[in-house]
């Protein structure tokens, strides 16, 4: 018997992010509550090394490590990159948030770099058992987040909600897996992709639907989808930010890797699947967004919708249809977090700030950051040139190379349908009367990070070329 | 090189950012540095540039700098092609509008609008660069758009002035005529080529050749013919021919820089260099070269004669641009395209010359600009004076002044040429040497000569303008007088432009030219024999005659033949047309479909019934998320059997 | 000899129950969470035989990974319904209806 050692040096990013967070974990036990804020800028310190780490440890090619469970290619790069980035944010907006709920505590920051550890096993996973793995340490962290606040009950019947929910899926998910593995013989990705073809017909297709119900469940595709308002209304906005935006990112690296990389001989057959999930999500998603007031619970909706988008260009089988789909779940991410963001930005103590009507007259409270919510919202609703009109252009385009004009017409019909709601805010803030006319209070250091957050959004949206060009080439290696 | 190119363009773009932008950080002075020195430096090295390519000899520069997006496999790119034709055009863009800032450092100064100002005309810079130094369709109609942009910006610059912001609207709304027929062109060009590069479009030009297009009316025509007029319609919205031509007579409502670098040296000439850029697309097609000739041909002696009549000297002036536009046409028509773009170089100095001289004139005159209100300026405004002969003479083409070399091989390579219509333009292009030297000389002679006509209060202040208005007006004389001589050889009869501009054998009249040519100097002597000298003579003595001499036949002119009087007064309808057909018909059109269209329709069914039906079905589904757990966890369940019954049994 | 389809319709059935009883339950929470233990346990059977008759060790590894998180989730599960009693006294699910719409 040889004993081959693993490439740990390939998984340094996994490794670092790992003890770090048991380092913060045994500094925080140590820390006075005044001195919070050392676990804060900690941990954000962390996420710039890691990132650091990630881009001088990769090699410019792909790589697989720990007997076929662990891959690092251009995808994980950007996607790890993209993550970090987002948790980042999530980080700096939510400081204030915590602080005055009296929750800023180290717990945060650990769940986010645990659930952020999670994500990054996702990202890299190339076996079925990986993808498990990193798929429950970030649920896992996610509940206890959503549970964080532990005096208000809404946020603890939306853990509940979440905890049920979740569970279910994982359950379906592993039993997806556990009948693929009983098709194929292997949990290894590639091997999988390899004994697809002669695999039993019946047991890979029961495997796959069990599969993708797990994974439409994390995207919030309809009808796996109703845990999602729940959620994200009844947990802290600074917990609602966290999971709307990276494990976005995740999600679309579950897809990727799951279909992708191993049950692309299927395609077929998933991609009936994806298109009644897709269709459905854009239907709902845009049209239930519609009739909401909280504006949480209306970018939920609007976040299943997206679902509906990304999940356009996976469908296609095709690589540049998995590359437009990452450009839009990356775009994606980057509007949500500045949506989120906003409401963060005019909440204060005692004050949530998630109605629509919170929004009534912004433009006269602060016309700089009404702005920054217009280019949100324009870009959301796919208006040109911000961001969110190329991520749609791009996976509508892959739909109509790949002969389904119809669904982009579909997906063209339901974002009208969107774009309603998303100009009804615009309109509240520029056209009613405020309801107070205090000023915003909020730090530097979040008044900074959202103006930069929505002019990316616009930057990107001006010159998108350079964002498209990393998606695309992370799929032109694999 | 490619840093140096960036820097070009991104150096004023900068300055504009900064004074537009930061404007209220800055004070006045920091606003014109800034942008004066962001210009300058992109003229330093615009020459820098010339110097390499042209004098060294340098191979031609053809890069993409940034790819904007992919889409369908077409590139939409940021790139830069640097030729020959460019790096002329950059230096010519680059030189007047230095000198335009530095004269409006004194034309402006008491403008409330002063950093704005600087800030757009730096932007201009910037746009203009882009179309200039542009490899590809894409950025061509960017910096065509973006300097039509700033043009209606800067027409109705004293936007509370009501004639300004008329002549804003219309500009805007001519040009998108023109703009129209150019995108319909691009558009062609994509649909034919798949692509939007210069280098690929030009080297597979070829596969026009036979190919045909039905149009509506069951019509067959040639497809280069198509493609060249639509890409000439743009040209002529931007280069002010006719009948596109009305909205720049009233541009000169915006400030006079304005008019002598966007309005007379560069923007205007936009449609001459991309029709020169195009040559080896409009060389397929014998049709539009025609199209292209008569339209310059009309719009060259026709605008000439309707400058007779002005009595606002910035006007005279204006219609002298157009008429002149006309020449450079008419010349591409002729494929004789290194003459008109000679032409252009050379006129871009003499008429900003004259503008910025008139501009001179308006200061002293405290913003008088009717020319029966002046006279005997020249011992009050030595410079002024002198500067103005010089660009007048170049105007008229005096042999020896930069005007006469290009607007000479004009007339001969038009005459050389054997298109259907040359002889027309040859005989409109002859006869408007006549009528620019009679318009000219009136303006020149009314000005500065003659009676001083001006109230007493205006007489006691006149004085020279300040260095800041009279060095830039130098700093153009000294071109307008030489850089003909010096560039006639090469330029217009030698291969100064190389592959850049691209000419069949069979058209080459400048070719058939060159033959004839002798250096300069026996050009001029040469000069002397021909037709056009004597008819310029004949213009002057005229001028000098009806204006200095006899100044009551004018009056009595105009009384026996005031019909021809009123005609040309009303600018031979056009506007009176446009205003009562399209702009009338338009409203009447409006109003329908407003009523019918809008209201009705759209409000009432599609708008207001759609959202109602929407808002409906929204509070409808929302019931279905009930907030029990057990209905999220069923409707899983139903989700995972549809799918299961679908897709696996 | 069991065979491999035996197991499998073993695993099905527990799965099946586990799920019914998730939505079919509307009184108690905590009956809730042992459902999920048993939907995990029903995965589990169907990953061991699967291991078995393919004579593949995999399988069996991805139990115990199985079962680690099972015990880290049910951790999880417990702790939040110990937050939801303490804010509403009831671990009713019928009146976990709060948020909705």
């Amino acid at each position: 018997m040889n004993f081959e050692m693993p490439n740990f040096l390939l998984a340094l990013p996994e490794i670092f992010v790992l003890g770090m967070a048991c380092l913060l974990l045994l500094i925080d036990l140590f820390l006075k509550d005044q001195d919070r804020h050392l676990t804060y800028l900690f941990s954000l310190f962390t996420l710039v090394l890691v990132a650091v780490l990630t881009v001088y440890g990769y090699s410019g090619e792909r790589q697989i490590s720990f007997n076929g469970a662990y891959v690092a290619d251009g995808m994980s790069q950007v996607l790890k990159l993209g993550v970090y980035f987002a948790v980042f944010v999530v980080f700096v907006y939510a400081k204030d948030y915590l602080r005055d709920r009296g929750i800023f505590k180290g717990e945060f920051y650990l769940l986010g770099l645990f659930g952020m550890l999670g994500m990054m096993i996702m990202i890299s996973a190339h076996s079925l058992l990986t993808l498990y793995l990193g798929l429950e340490l970030l649920s896992l962290s996610m509940y206890a987040m959503v549970a964080m606040q532990r005096d208000s009950a809404r946020a603890s019947e939306a853990a509940m909600k979440y905890f049920v929910l979740g569970a279910i899926a994982s359950g379906m998910l592993l039993y997806g897996m556990s009948m693929i593995y009983g098709a194929t013989g292997t949990l290894d990705l590639s091997g999988i992709a390899s004994q697809a073809a002669t695999a039993d017909k019946t047991l890979m297709a029961f495997g796959l639907v069990f599969l993708l119900v797990g994974v439409a469940f994390k995207l919030g595709a309809v009808p796996f989808h109703m845990w999602l308002p729940d959620v994200y209304e009844g947990a802290p906005t600074a917990v609602t930010l966290y999971i709307g935006s990276a494990p976005k990112i995740a999600a679309f690296a579950l897809l990727a890797r799951l279909l992708g990389d191993g049950l692309i001989n299927l395609h077929d057959q998933w991609q009936g699947i994806l298109i009644i999930l897709a269709v459905l999500s854009m239907a709902v998603g845009n049209i239930v967004a519609i009739a909401q007031t909280n504006l949480k619970r209306m970018l939920a909706y609007s976040t299943i919708s997206h679902a509906g988008f990304l999940l356009l260009g996976i469908l296609t089988g095709t690589r540049s249809g998995f590359s437009s789909s990452m450009f839009y779940a990356l775009s994606y991410v980057l509007m949500a977090l500045g949506g989120f963001g906003m409401i963060m930005l005019i909440s204060r103590k005692g004050f949530e700030g998630d109605k629509l009507d919170d929004f009534k007259g912004l433009n006269k409270r602060s016309p700089w950051y009404a702005f920054m919510m217009l280019i949100l919202m324009f870009s959301m609703a796919g208006v040109p040139p911000f961001l969110g009109f190329w991520a749609k252009l791009s996976v509508l385009e892959e739909v109509v190379a790949s002969g389904m004009i119809w669904l982009a017409v579909v997906g063209v019909v339901f974002s009208i349908i969107g774009v309603f709601y998303y100009l009804r805010i615009i309109k509240l803030m520029y056209f009613d009367e405020p309801a107070s006319e205090e000023e915003l209070e909020c730090s530097a250091d979040m008044r900074l990070m959202i103006s930069a957050n929505a002019l990316m959004v616009l930057g990107i949206g001006l010159f998108p070329g350079a964002l498209m060009a990393a998606c695309a080439a992370a799929f032109s290696t694999t | 090189m490619q840093t140096i190119y960036l820097l070009i363009v991104l150096a004023p773009l900068l300055g504009a950012v900064l004074a537009g932008v930061f404007g209220r950080q800055l004070d006045r002075t920091a606003a014109h540095w800034v942008t004066s020195l962001g210009v300058g430096i992109s003229c330093l090295l615009s020459l820098y540039v010339f110097k390499h390519i042209v004098i060294d000899g340098a191979a031609s520069f053809n890069g993409t700098v940034y790819t904007w997006m992919i889409s369908d496999g077409v590139h939409f790119e940021i790139g830069f092609l640097i030729d020959k034709l460019s790096a002329m055009m950059m230096v010519v863009v680059s030189f007047v509008s230095l000198m335009v800032h530095i004269y409006t450092i004194g034309y402006m100064r008491d403008d409330p609008g002063y950093k704005r100002f600087f800030s757009y005309i730096s932007l201009f810079t910037f746009a203009m660069l882009m179309l200039v130094m542009s490899n590809n369709f894409m950025q061509l109609f960017f910096g065509w758009e973006a300097v039509g942009l700033i043009s209606y910006l800067l027409i109705g610059f004293w936007y509370k002035k009501e004639t300004a912001i008329y002549a804003n609207l219309k500009a805007f709304l001519v040009n998108r005529v023109g703009d129209f027929g150019f995108l319909l062109g691009i558009a062609a060009v994509l649909m034919y080529f798949g692509t939007l590069d210069y280098a690929q479009v030009f080297s597979n030009a070829s596969i026009l050749n036979d190919q045909t297009i039905d149009i509506i009316g069951g019509q067959s025509w040639s497809v280069a013919t198509l493609i060249c007029i639509l890409l000439f319609i743009g040209a002529m919205g931007k280069s002010a021919q006719v009948p596109l031509h009305v909205w720049l007579p009233d541009s000169m409502e915006g400030p006079t820089p304005i008019s002598a670098l966007i309005h007379a040296a560069t923007m205007v000439t936009a449609g001459i260099f991309m029709v020169a850029r195009m040559s080896p697309l409009f060389e397929l097609s014998e049709t539009a070269l025609t199209f292209v000739m008569v339209i310059g041909a009309t719009t060259a002696l026709f605008m000439g004669l309707l400058g007779l009549v002005q009595n606002d000297i910035k006007r005279v002036i204006a219609y002298s641009t157009l008429s002149q536009l006309g020449y450079m046409t008419v010349a591409l028509g002729a494929s004789a395209y290194a003459a008109g773009i000679f032409h252009l170089m050379t006129h871009a100095f003499f008429k900003a010359l004259l503008f910025l001289a008139a501009g001179s004139v308006i200061i002293a005159m405290h913003h008088e600009q009717d020319m029966r209100k002046m006279g005997g300026l020249r011992k009050y405004m030595p410079i002024t004076w002198f500067t103005s002969l010089m660009g007048s003479l170049a105007l008229i083409g005096t042999p020896g002044f930069s005007g006469f070399f290009s607007k000479d091989s004009i007339i001969e390579a038009v005459g050389q040429s054997s298109l259907p219509g040359s002889t027309y333009a040859y005989v409109a292009v002859v006869l408007s040497v006549f009528v620019t030297a009679l318009y000219t000389f009136r303006m020149y002679f009314l000005v500065f000569h003659g009676k001083e006509r001006m109230d007493e209060h205006t007489r006691a202040h006149l004085r020279e303008s300040p260095l800041v208005v009279t060095l830039p007006l130098i700093g153009l004389a000294i071109p307008s007088v030489v850089i003909g001589y010096f560039f006639v050889g090469s330029m217009a009869f030698g291969h100064f432009f190389g592959d850049a501009i691209f000419v069949l054998p069979q058209h080459d009249v400048l070719a058939k030219l060159s033959h004839e040519y002798h250096g300069p100097g026996a050009m001029m002597l040469h000069s002397i024999l021909t037709l056009p000298f004597w008819l310029a003579l004949s213009g002057v003595v005229t001028a000098w005659y009806l204006y200095i001499k006899r100044t009551d036949i004018p009056e009595t002119l105009c009384r026996r033949w005031s019909f021809v009087y009123h005609i040309m007064l009303d600018k031979f309808g056009f506007d009176r047309f446009n205003e009562i057909f399209f702009a009338g018909g338009g409203r009447v059109l409006g109003k329908i479909l407003w009523k019918v269209g809008d209201v009705f329709l759209i409000d009432m069914l599609v708008v207001n019934g759609s959202a109602y039906t929407m808002g409906w079905f929204s509070g409808m589904m929302r019931r279905i998320q009930t907030g029990y757990l057990y209905t999220y966890a069923f409707a899983m369940i139903i989700g995972l059997m549809a799918l299961l019954a679908i897709f696996v049994l | 000899m069991p065979e491999l389809s035996d197991y499998l319709i073993l695993g099905a059935i527990l799965f099946s129950l586990s799920i019914a009883g998730i939505f079919l339950n509307r009184k108690n929470v905590i009956i809730i969470l042992m459902s999920i233990e048993l939907m995990l346990l029903a995965v589990n059977m169907n990953f061991i035989a699967f291991s078995h008759f393919l004579n593949n060790i995999e399988g069996q590894v991805f139990v115990f990974f199985i079962l680690t998180v099972a015990a880290a989730e049910a951790a999880i599960g417990l702790a939040i319904l110990v937050v939801l009693f303490r804010n509403r006294r009831s671990i009713n699910v019928e009146e976990l209806d709060t948020l909705k719409g």
